[in-house]
Formats: structure tokens, C-alpha cells, sequence
């Protein structure tokens, strides 16, 4: 049992050591410091994309809003800095000094009051983690409750990217408008423009990749995985069964608005600047593509849809600028049309028994590396199944708690 | 006619429905039904098309809302409760076509049905242990799926999804337990087995089933209602019901 079971951890983690090995050992080693950055950039966008492999891979929930919480996440960092870059000192040529430069440009006097507590980095900590959570909360609660769901999901979160674009735009005074939160410098006096800081954010930023990748394993591996599963196929059911179906509704919609936030900070500190072009409905859609792509069942899927498809974006726009945008929407029409799955369910199907010649029998593992949850619509343990007799009810017993560990 | 109603009593009804009634839109599906249900009564509701059959178990289990009248539950008014609350008092439904988790096994799908772990934090903390995997166990084998716990529940033959669906609920322990047809589409012999696995389950608990097999009705009912037109047209034993005129007219005889 003992040997099964370890067998079985080693399936499930594999990929995520390959992962690891791709981000932090071969990129830094094959790119340089600007390329690298900018697959730091492209790795925020996979915090979104693997919060929508949560609420909409598993909750079925498509939102096409996430923009609006990898914003919040983005600006509240971007609060935090220009605050510190805004130091009297640093200000003093402004008719008002130690106020950020773009309220100094709109007449404003005074620090507004919601900008105050974002001189405390540990209120900007909280607050990257705890807004977006509590946003989703209220939407969850207006939307989940009434039981709306499906497309008028999708429409009323599109709308709010949308209103909340316009709010940032429009107030210019306290957001910074169009151009968004600019000329960042510091964090606690370290300078993050320079070259070696933006490598120890890579790290960072991988780091804490690792952390939400594994906490969503973690849930979809938990009752509440299986449960959000369910809940797909049968809502009804699943309420009869004697659950609050909203309350995990909302909760997946809370998690994944946090994990996006989480993105949206350490964009803030790659790139050094937040506007609201991440903000509203394009970008987005975009995530959803990246998710899409990826595999929306597909956790590690989501790192490498938003690896590969914001590649793709840099080196084609280069060459082709007009030609992009249907580039990718026919990427995704195709995606949807003949991989449901997306990259994980093209590997899965085509590239890993392909693979699987090359390599000693030992060591498949390396290669099929996923484990039964992360793609419930094809439970490993069926094809491998033996028919328990009914006699032999100890085995069978045996059988269910490795089957499901 | 069973033991159970000898000790007939206000205090022994697990149930009792009076004046229910739903419109939509002006169309009485259910009118003024009054209903009493006993303690380990399995009883069956019959009736033509369109009766109000499958409307008096949504009305029930709060899937739709009555326009007037009472369902109380061991005394607690269910009217008034959420799905998920009357599940919790006590009341397990079973739908008309089965209702399983296609995607998961047949153990996932009986494990998510153990009343444990309901809410967002037991969901997350959730261990599989001992007790859930002897509970899941016995109903598995009560199920006649003992043996196919690590089947996906999409591969299991119709009649096999519905007893899955039951085992469902009975894992729930309910007190009241409401099935939509559990042998439509079910073979001579798998018919025969749910009215078994009925009379069986039936020990601890109330049951009240809707069914159109007159040959199961009779293998299992205590009691049979007629509905007609949202009302009661008859109540009684089988046979009484069976001898009844106003049924003869509405429904056996047509």
C-alpha cells in the first residue's frame, strides 16, 4: 500500500518539477534580463488563468471579468509605490509636494482618504489579497444567490470590467486615468527598475506561483473539488444532497479573484506601472484565451497557455501588427472547436503516448505525471480497473482509499 | 394492510400537508391537496398526466414555492426552507430521470452524498476515513452496487443509475424519502429488486413514491393517493382504490 501510494504522489508531482526545472533553472539560464522579465510579465497572467481553471475549468462559472481583480491587485501595489516615490522630497517642485505627481497635475491638495492606508506595506499585503476577495464576495452574493449563472454570468462580469475601466479613466484626480500609476522607483528603498531586482522578482513571482499552483491543487484534490464537479453536471443534485450551492460558488469565485490579484501585484513590480489597458474587457477575454488554451482542467495548463500564448502575441505583433488580433481569435475558435482541452488534452491524448516509446516503462510516470483529479472526464483508475468479486470485501476496500488519495 | 396502521395518530404523521396549493400563472397546478404521511408508510401517489404528481415532490423538497397553504415536517414548517435546509431536516428526493454525477465513480458519487462536510471549510477538510468508507460500503452492497464502486457512474446501465441515485439518498439517512418513478425503464427483474430493496430501506424510515407500473405499486404500497386535476380523488388501500368509481372513470378504466 505504502509503495502504491507513493507511486502515486510521484504521478501527481512530476509535473510540477518539470514546471519548476522550466522556471526556474532553464529560463533564467537561456534569457537574458530582459527577455526574462518578460516572461515574468507573461507569468502574472498565469495566476489569472489558473484562477479561471478553478471557478470555470471546475465551477463552470465563466467569468469574463478577472481583468477587474488582477487590476485591483495591481493597483493597490502600484499605491504603495507611488506613495514612496512620492516622497516630499522627491515631489518638491509640485505646487502641492508629497502628493503623487498625477493629483499635483489635477489641482488636487490633499492625499484622498481611501489613498492613506496604502503608506503601510502591510496593509498593501492584506489589501492585494483581501479586495478583490471581498468584490467577488458582493458579485458572488448579488449573482450566485439569485442563482444567475452561465452567460448572464459572463455578460454582467464583462460589464463590470467595463464600468470599472471607465471609473479609473474618469476620475483622473485620484487614479492617474488613462496613463495609469507611472514612474514607480522603489520598494522600502530597493530600487525594482534595476537588473538584478527584476531577476529576484522572477523568483519571487515563481515562487509564489508554486504557492497558488499547489493550494489549487490542493481544493481540487479536496471534497470540494469533486464537489464543484458535481456541480457542473447536476446542480440539482448537489442542492438536494443538502448544500448551499451558492456558498461554493461563491467561495471558488473569491479564490480565484485572490490568486489573480496576487498577478496583478507582481505585475505592478515587474513592469512598474498598472494602467487600466489590464484592466477592462479585452485584456480579460484574453485571459479566459489563455485558460482556454491551456486546458481549463488543467492547473500546470494554465501556466504554460499563458507561457505560450503571450510568446506568440510578443513575436507576431512584432511582425505583424494588424494581423494579431485574428490570429488570436482564430487560436481560440480553434482551441474550442477541436481541443476542448486545450494544450493538456492534446499532450495528454497525442504527445505523451508518443513519448512514452522513447522511455523505459520505469519511468512513464515522468510523462503521464497527471493525476485522476485534475481530469475527472477520464478517471485513470477505469482502465485500469479490476473487478473486485463481492466476497472479497477487505480489497475492495483497499481499492477505495488509494483510488481516490 | 401493514401493521404500521394500527396506531393511527396525529402524532405518528411524519408529514402532513394541508391546503397546498401552487398556481402558475393563474393555472391551479396543485389545489387546496391536504396529505398525511406516516411513520414507515410507504405510500404511492398515482394519477393521470398532468395531476400534479412530480409538482406535490417539488412543493416538498422546496424546488418550487407554494402559493398557499402548509407542508410541515415532524412539526417544522417547510415552506418557509431552503433546499439545502430540508435536505438537512430530513427529507431525501429522488428525480424522475437519474440524477448522478456522470463524471465521478459510483463511490465519489455516494461519498459526496454522506452528510459530512457540508459547508465550504468541511468541504476543504474533508478525510476520507473508516466510518465513510464502511458507510459507502453498506449501502453500495444494499444497492446492489457493491462491486462497482470504481466504475465511472456514465458506464452503469439505466436501471443501475437509478439505484445509485437511491443509494444517494439513503446514505443521506433521510427521514422522509420521495422517489419520481425509480423503476421507469428498469427490466422485470430489476423491478423486482427495487420493490426488495424498497420494502428494506422502509424500516427506518417514510416513504412516498410516485410510479405508474401498477404491478410495483401493488408489490409495494401501503397506502395509494389519486391525484386528478392538482386534487385528492381517492385515498386507501390498493384495492379500495382500485374499486373506486370517480378512479375507474379518471384513470384506470380509460
Amino acid at each position: 500500500m505504502n509503495k502504491i501510494s507513493s507511486l502515486i504522489e510521484r504521478y501527481q508531482l512530476s509535473h510540477f518539477i518539470i514546471l519548476a526545472v522550466i522556471i526556474f533553472i532553464v529560463m533564467p539560464l537561456a534569457l537574458d534580463s530582459f527577455r526574462l522579465n518578460m516572461v515574468g510579465k507573461y507569468l502574472t497572467y498565469a495566476f489569472v488563468a489558473l484562477g479561471l481553471v478553478l471557478c470555470w475549468g471546475y465551477g463552470g462559472i465563466l467569468s469574463l471579468g478577472q481583468g477587474v481583480f488582477f487590476g485591483i491587485g495591481g493597483y493597490c501595489m502600484a499605491m504603495f509605490l507611488k506613495l514612496e516615490a512620492s516622497s516630499p522630497e522627491n515631489t518638491s517642485i509640485q505646487s502641492t509636494p508629497g502628493i503623487p505627481d498625477f493629483m499635483d497635475w489635477n489641482q488636487l491638495t490633499e492625499l484622498p482618504w481611501f489613498w492613506e492606508p496604502f503608506h503601510s506595506f502591510a496593509f498593501t499585503i492584506v489589501a492585494i489579497l483581501v479586495l478583490p476577495a471581498i468584490f467577488a464576495f458582493i458579485i458572488g452574493v448579488a449573482m450566485f444567490k439569485r442563482r444567475v449563472g452561465g452567460v448572464y454570468f459572463a455578460i454582467i462580469t464583462q460589464a463590470i470590467a467595463a464600468i470599472l475601466t471607465i471609473l479609473i479613466i474618469g476620475q483622473q484626480g485620484y487614479t492617474g486615468g488613462v496613463n495609469g500609476i507611472t514612474d514607480l522607483r522603489t520598494l522600502h528603498g530597493w530600487d525594482i527598475r534595476t537588473d538584478e531586482a527584476k531577476t529576484i522578482l522572477y523568483f519571487v513571482n515563481g515562487a509564489l506561483l508554486f504557492v497558488c499552483l499547489f493550494a489549487a491543487r490542493y481544493i481540487i484534490r479536496s471534497k470540494l473539488g469533486r464537489l464543484l464537479v458535481a456541480m457542473r453536471e447536476r446542480e440539482d443534485r448537489v442542492r438536494f444532497s443538502g448544500y448551499d450551492v451558492s456558498s461554493f460558488k461563491i467561495f471558488i469565485f473569491c479564490a480565484a479573484a485572490s490568486i489573480s490579484a496576487i498577478g496583478g501585484a507582481m505585475f505592478t513590480l515587474q513592469v512598474g506601472f498598472m494602467s487600466p489597458t489590464f484592466v477592462g474587457t479585452g485584456p480579460s477575454i484574453e485571459m479566459v484565451i489563455f485558460c482556454a488554451l491551456g486546458g481549463r482542467l488543467a492547473i500546470l495548463g494554465a501556466v504554460y497557455g499563458a507561457l505560450v500564448v503571450n510568446w506568440a502575441k510578443t513575436s507576431f505583433s512584432e511582425s505583424f501588427p494588424e494581423l494579431w488580433l485574428f490570429a488570436m481569435g482564430a487560436l481560440f475558435i480553434g482551441v474550442v472547436m477541436a481541443f476542448p482541452n486545450g494544450l493538456a488534452g492534446l499532450y495528454q491524448t497525442y504527445i505523451a503516448p508518443w513519448l512514452q516509446r522513447f522511455v523505459p516503462e520505469k519511468f512513464h510516470w515522468i510523462i503521464t505525471g497527471r493525476s485522476q483529479e485534475e481530469n475527472p472526464e477520464l478517471p485513470e483508475s477505469l482502465q485500469e480497473e479490476k473487478e473486485p468479486s463481492a466476497e472479497d470485501k477487505k480489497s475492495t476496500q483497499g481499492d477505495l482509499s488509494h483510488a481516490g488519495n | 394492510m401493514p401493521e404500521t396502521n394500527k396506531h393511527i395518530g396525529p402524532k405518528d404523521f411524519v408529514l402532513s400537508v394541508e391546503g397546498l396549493t401552487v398556481s402558475f400563472d393563474g393555472f391551479k397546478a396543485v389545489n387546496d391537496l391536504s396529505l398525511y404521511v406516516e411513520e414507515q408508510e410507504i405510500r404511492v401517489i398515482i394519477g393521470p398526466n398532468g395531476a400534479g404528481k412530480t409538482t406535490v415532490l417539488d412543493l416538498i423538497c422546496g424546488r418550487t414555492k407554494a402559493t398557499e397553504g402548509s407542508i410541515k415536517f415532524k412539526g417544522k414548517e417547510l415552506t418557509k426552507m431552503n433546499e439545502h435546509q430540508i435536505v438537512h431536516a430530513g427529507v431525501g428526493r429522488k428525480f424522475q430521470n437519474p440524477s448522478i454525477y456522470e463524471d465521478l465513480t459510483v463511490y465519489e458519487n455516494l461519498e459526496l452524498s454522506f452528510p459530512r462536510g457540508r459547508n465550504v471549510w468541511g468541504a476543504l477538510t474533508f478525510r476520507r476515513d473508516q466510518e465513510v468508507l464502511n458507510k459507502v460500503q453498506e449501502v453500495a452492497d444494499m444497492i446492489f452496487l457493491g462491486d462497482k464502486l470504481t466504475m465511472q457512474a456514465d458506464l452503469l446501465s439505466h436501471g443501475q443509475k437509478q439505484w445509485l441515485e437511491i443509494g444517494m439518498l439513503l446514505i443521506q439517512d433521510p427521514e422522509l424519502l420521495m422517489l419520481d418513478e425509480p423503476v421507469a425503464g428498469m427490466s422485470v427483474s430489476e423491478r423486482k429488486q427495487t420493490a426488495e430493496l424498497l420494502n428494506r430501506i422502509t424500516k427506518d424510515r417514510s416513504v412516498l413514491v410516485i410510479e405508474h407500473d401498477m404491478q410495483f405499486v401493488e408489490d409495494i404500497a401501503h397506502r395509494v393517493t389519486v391525484l386528478h386535476q392538482g386534487k385528492v380523488l381517492s385515498e386507501g388501500s390498493m384495492e379500495r382504490v382500485q374499486k373506486d368509481p370517480k378512479v375507474v372513470e379518471v384513470y384506470l378504466g380509460h
